[in-house]
């Protein structure tokens, strides 16, 4: 069975590494922090996103895509073609290891879209990418475009954590900022599209829960035009964040403040400015509200934020050391990659940790 | 008449061994159901002037009475049963429209009780409400299109007149004339004291209840009855009766007895003369008209208002929906066919309308469909009896729920469905004086007030059994919605799954 | 102290005070075993007349006319209820005279008999303030 058909609930292991002076580390780390939490995922399914790991390309969409067979290739890229200049197109380098099988078509194209056609749309070239992988992920059968963002990258697969981070070679990749996710499905996927972390552009979720929201805020997405074929938490919240970010123009705070609002009764108890503003966000944003338990890990350009549900109902830990912000499910995941750390603590229910690049990085 | 037709359904038992003689059932039915006869010193009772409201039952202190089904029956015939041969009976006799009160009591389906609710096991907490925040506050009114920023950056927090509501219910339309002075005082302070709205329905405000204006919605009906600006400006919003779920289609008939000095007064319309509400609105043929009355309510107002535009289910109520949701409404109320009234067509409640769970579910679809959903919030009526109700017509997507009947009981109505008579036992739906004093609105607003504070105590239970802490993404959240006993159409329409899917 | 008043204006003249009270006062366990085929002498009376009704009973006054009436120290208060000695009064009906609200009424054994807020019978609280359907019979204080 494929995400799409049931509702797959899971819970999870989650891992983040961001520098915010923008320094380049590989991804080594990330595979040896998940691997910590090798308990908490059932080998149904792990994954990685990257940030900053494709200097060469940086002011190129970079896609990745599954295909279930050649027919399913041709077809996407026909699609491709009419509508992006593709600057560069290749398998994405992988090892073969016993432990990761069944693999699908895993590849990779740079592009950037064709002037005329743009146009001839009338939207902005971030929303014609969004439309454009949309379409992909919904008309063409077989194809699914898993990453879209600019020099950054998914990578993600039916296994452990740590198998995936080697079947993909990620020690071979460098960024600013990684995140990882080890799932613990209910039921059991076959299919690598319905592994974490979901992203859309550059927007890339790692989620440990299961939020009880969910077809409340499905709905209220798709009237947005979005099209929640997955069926799953990461899929919605990376909309809501796209949505909320790219089309609405919110901060991340903001956006925290809408995703795990706070109760009426914290927000009366504010200074008038700021609960004249979360009572805004609140009113204004009723549908985008999360309940239920969650931990995320939203990477995006330049930037990285985790946030757990309004009454912490998943665990979460921060630490940080010089110029390095960890986050992960368990404080293990952080203590293996950085034993000395300058603090460590656990964000409050709602209270988001953002951190961003310092001015003029990357 | 030389020949009586029909017998009564129902009988009242006396039991002569406790019976002590104490006549308050004689003193209190206004139908002349019990009689003492000195000769005999001995109650005795009139089968044929009982309406079955309970009134002498709930009085007798040694529970010496009740109320039994008649054992008399026709012939019989599945296709002519009891109920219509004794319709026509009345009809030959009186060549007149048959009356009705309350809600479609026909056994058409009712999809709530065909609906199931959700909860956590194992892979998702259940929350408790004694123990964490439940939320169960609610906004109605247009959501803001845009966001906009001051110069600073800062949000600018401009938002579109909305009612604040403290749990997704409030007491629906019913005009003072159709129900007691008593009746309408024990609704404005129950809503006063749980912090929701009670709406006048088309009768006008009474003077005296200006004061819990901030409370209140306001009707404009097709009659006009009692609109003046100051009754406008009272109001914490306008409602705009386009129709009622009881009588889809017709107007309405408040005859002149019940038109009293008081009645007059409020209504602006001479003491006893009939008060007829048009069937259409006149200056409403179109949906552009209607535009029009929104906005000239809102005019009228200073855009401080949100203006409501209620619907009854019909057969093409989301194409409605979707035209009003367009011109101009912040809110629109939708009452299903089993909505209550102080009197109709039989045949026309009977018969005419949809139910209300189908009504909320294509028209929640079709304004998100069409990308329109944040412009308007949805409320629904018409057949809401419980707290789980209000949860499933949360979850198939209104926004909050209209109760009138279920308000009525808590007020002591016992469903004897004799409004249009006038001269209700329970003093709510009478003007006569020496009944509408038998509701004391100190009894009956803690009642009121503790029928709603039940039913939030119910639906903060069941949103925590569904991990649910706040009653927004209960809102539309079918998947916590299972059918059961539904075909496949049903399912397709409710957008929900079968149980064990 | 706390007294039975009553709101005129929910009085519905359904008589049931008037029931409860000689139940009461009977020591009644079952109403209809009680007052079956019994003719009633409450201590409590619903007057009415042209659609206007309340209930009158003893008002429990500060300066109770009654008592300084009484002949024989019958008549006493005790905690704020105006109370009545069986075994002293002889039914001389002075107080019966000098109550100016009628609230005094023979009894069917002899003495006296007026309201006592259930004090003396095994409720211990009014029980026409209880059985009032429509809260037109209270018991509170008032200033």
């Amino acid at each position: 069975m494929r995400e799409g058909t049931f509702r797959n609930l899971s819970g999870c292991a989650i891992s983040g590494i961001f520098s915010k002076s923008g320094k380049r580390f590989s991804g080594q780390k990330i595979i040896d922090s998940i691997a910590v939490m090798h308990e908490r995922s059932n080998g149904l399914g792990g994954g990685f996103a990257g940030y900053g790991i494709y200097p060469e390309y940086k002011d190129y969409y970079a896609f990745h895509v599954f295909y279930d067979d050649s027919a399913a290739k041709k077809d996407c890229e026909d699609f491709l073609d009419s509508h992006f200049d593709i600057i560069n197109l290749s398998k994405i380098p992988t090892r073969k290891i016993p432990e990761i099988t069944d693999e699908p078509l895993i590849w990779r194209y740079f592009v950037s879209p064709l002037p005329t056609k743009l146009a001839d749309s009338q939207l902005d070239e971030r929303e014609f990418v969004v439309r454009c992988v949309i379409r992909i992920n919904t008309v063409i059968d077989g194809a699914y475009v898993f990453s879209s963002g600019k020099n950054m990258g998914v990578f993600k697969a039916v296994g452990f954590p740590e198998d995936v981070g080697r079947f993909y070679r990620l020690d071979e990749y460098e960024g600013y900022c990684f995140t990882a996710h080890g799932r613990y499905p209910t039921n059991t996927p076959g299919w690598w599209g319905g592994a974490h972390p979901f992203s859309l552009l550059d927007y890339s979720v790692v989620h440990n829960g299961e939020i009880s929201s969910y077809d409340a805020n499905r709905r209220a997405m798709e009237m947005y035009g979005y099209k929640c074929t997955l069926l799953t938490d990461t899929e919605v919240i990376t909309y809501i964040i796209d949505y909320l970010h790219r089309t609405k123009g919110l901060t991340f705070k903001e956006i925290s403040h809408v995703l795990a609002a706070p109760f009426w009764t914290t927000i009366e108890s504010k200074p008038r400015e700021e609960r004249e503003e979360l009572e805004f966000l609140r009113h204004t944003f009723a549908s985008q509200l999360l309940t239920g338990p969650f931990s995320i890990i939203v990477g995006f350009e330049g930037g990285m934020m985790a946030l757990n549900d309004r009454l912490k109902l998943r665990s979460m830990v921060a630490g940080e050391k010089d110029d390095m912000v960890y986050v992960a499910s368990e404080e293990a995941a952080i203590r293996i990659i950085q034993e000395d750390l300058d603090r460590v603590w656990s964000p409050k229910g709602g209270e988001a940790v953002i951190v961003t690049l310092k001015e003029g990085q990357i | 008449m030389a020949i009586n037709y029909i017998y009564p359904d129902y009988e009242i038992a006396r039991n002569q061994d406790r019976c002590i003689n104490c006549r308050v059932c004689e003193r209190q039915c206004s139908n002349g159901a019990h009689e003492y006869i000195e000769d005999l010193n001995k109650m005795v009772s009139y089968d044929e002037k009982c309406v079955n409201c309970h009134r002498c039952v709930a009085l007798c202190p040694t529970r010496a009475l009740k109320i039994v089904k008649s054992g008399h029956t026709f012939k019989e015939n599945a296709n002519w049963p009891g109920k219509i041969i004794n319709e026509i009976y009345k009809q030959a006799e009186s060549g007149g429209v048959l009356l009705s009160s309350m809600g479609n009591p026909e056994s058409f389906p009712v999809y709530f009780d065909k609906m199931l609710i959700n909860a956590s096991q194992v892979t998702n907490p259940s929350i408790d409400p004694l123990r964490e925040p439940m939320e169960t506050k609610v906004f109605l009114g247009p959501k803001p299109q845009k966001i906009e920023r001051d110069e600073k950056g800062r949000i600018k927090k401009v938002l579109p007149p909305f009612l604040t509501l403290s749990m997704p219910v409030m007491f629906s339309a019913m005009s003072y004339g159709s129900i007691s002075y008593n009746a309408h005082e024990s609704l404005a302070r129950a809503a006063e004291e749980v912090g929701i709205y009670y709406n006048t329905g088309e009768g006008g405000l009474h003077e005296d209840f200006y004061k819990y204006g901030k409370n209140t919605i306001v009707q404009v009906a097709s009659g006009r009855f009692g609109v003046h600006p100051d009754y406008l400006a009272a109001a914490a919003a306008i409602e705009i009766k386009m129709g009622q779920g009881a009588k889809p289609g017709i107007g309405g008939h408040l005859p002149g007895t019940k038109v009293g000095p008081d009645v007059s007064r409020t209504r602006m319309i001479p003491e006893g003369s009939d008060a007829i509400s048009p069937a259409p609105h006149h200056d409403i043929y179109s949906i552009e008209d209607l535009r029009q009355l929104v906005y000239s309510l809102k005019e009228a107002t200073n855009y401080q208002k949100p203006v409501i535009v209620k619907i009854a289910a019909v057969h093409n109520v989301a194409a409605i929906a979707s035209g009003i949701a367009r011109s101009g409404a912040d809110i629109i109320a939708i009452d299903g066919f089993r909505g209550g009234t102080g009197a109709a067509p039989t045949r026309i409640r009977d018969n005419v309308g949809i139910p209300i769970e189908l009504a909320l579910a294509c028209v929640d679809k079709r304004l998100r469909d069409e990308g329109i959903r944040d412009n308007v919030s949805i409320v629904v009526g018409g057949g809401i009896r419980s707290s789980a109700d209000v949860v499933k017509a949360i979850a198939l997507g209104a926004d909050c729920v209209y109760v009138a009947t279920a308000a009525l009981m808590a007020l002591g109505c016992h469903l004897c469905r004799s409004c249009h008579t006038g001269k209700c036992n329970w003093g709510i739906a009478t003007q006569v004086p020496e009944l509408a004093k038998r509701l004391n609105p100190n009894i009956g607003y803690k009642r009121l007030v503790n029928l709603m504070n039940a039913w939030k105590h119910e639906i903060e239970e069941m949103m925590g059994g569904m991990g649910i802490n706040s009653i927004e993404t209960l809102k539309g959240n079918r998947l916590m919605l299972r059918g059961v006993g539904l075909n496949e159409k049903e399912l397709e329409i409710l957008g929900i799954k079968h149980a064990g899917e | 102290m706390r007294r039975v008043y009553v709101n005129e204006e929910w009085c519905l003249g359904c008589h049931l005070c008037e029931y409860y009270c000689a139940f009461a006062n009977l020591n009644g366990r079952d109403l209809a075993r009680t007052l079956k085929n019994v003719r009633i002498n409450p201590r409590i009376k619903i007057e009415e007349r042209n659609g206007i009704s309340f209930a009158v009973s003893c008002r429990h006054c500060d300066e109770p006319l009654c008592r300084k009436g009484c002949i024989t120290g019958a008549i006493s208060i005790s905690d704020g209820v105006i109370t009545i000695d069986r075994d002293r009064c002889i039914g001389c009906y002075t107080c019966i005279l000098s109550c100016p609200y009628g609230a005094v009424s023979p009894s069917d054994e002899g003495p006296v008999q007026k309201c006592e807020l259930c004090t003396k019978n095994i409720y211990g609280t009014p029980q026409c303030v209880t059985g009032c359907p429509n809260a037109a019979i209270v018991y509170e204080e008032r200033w």
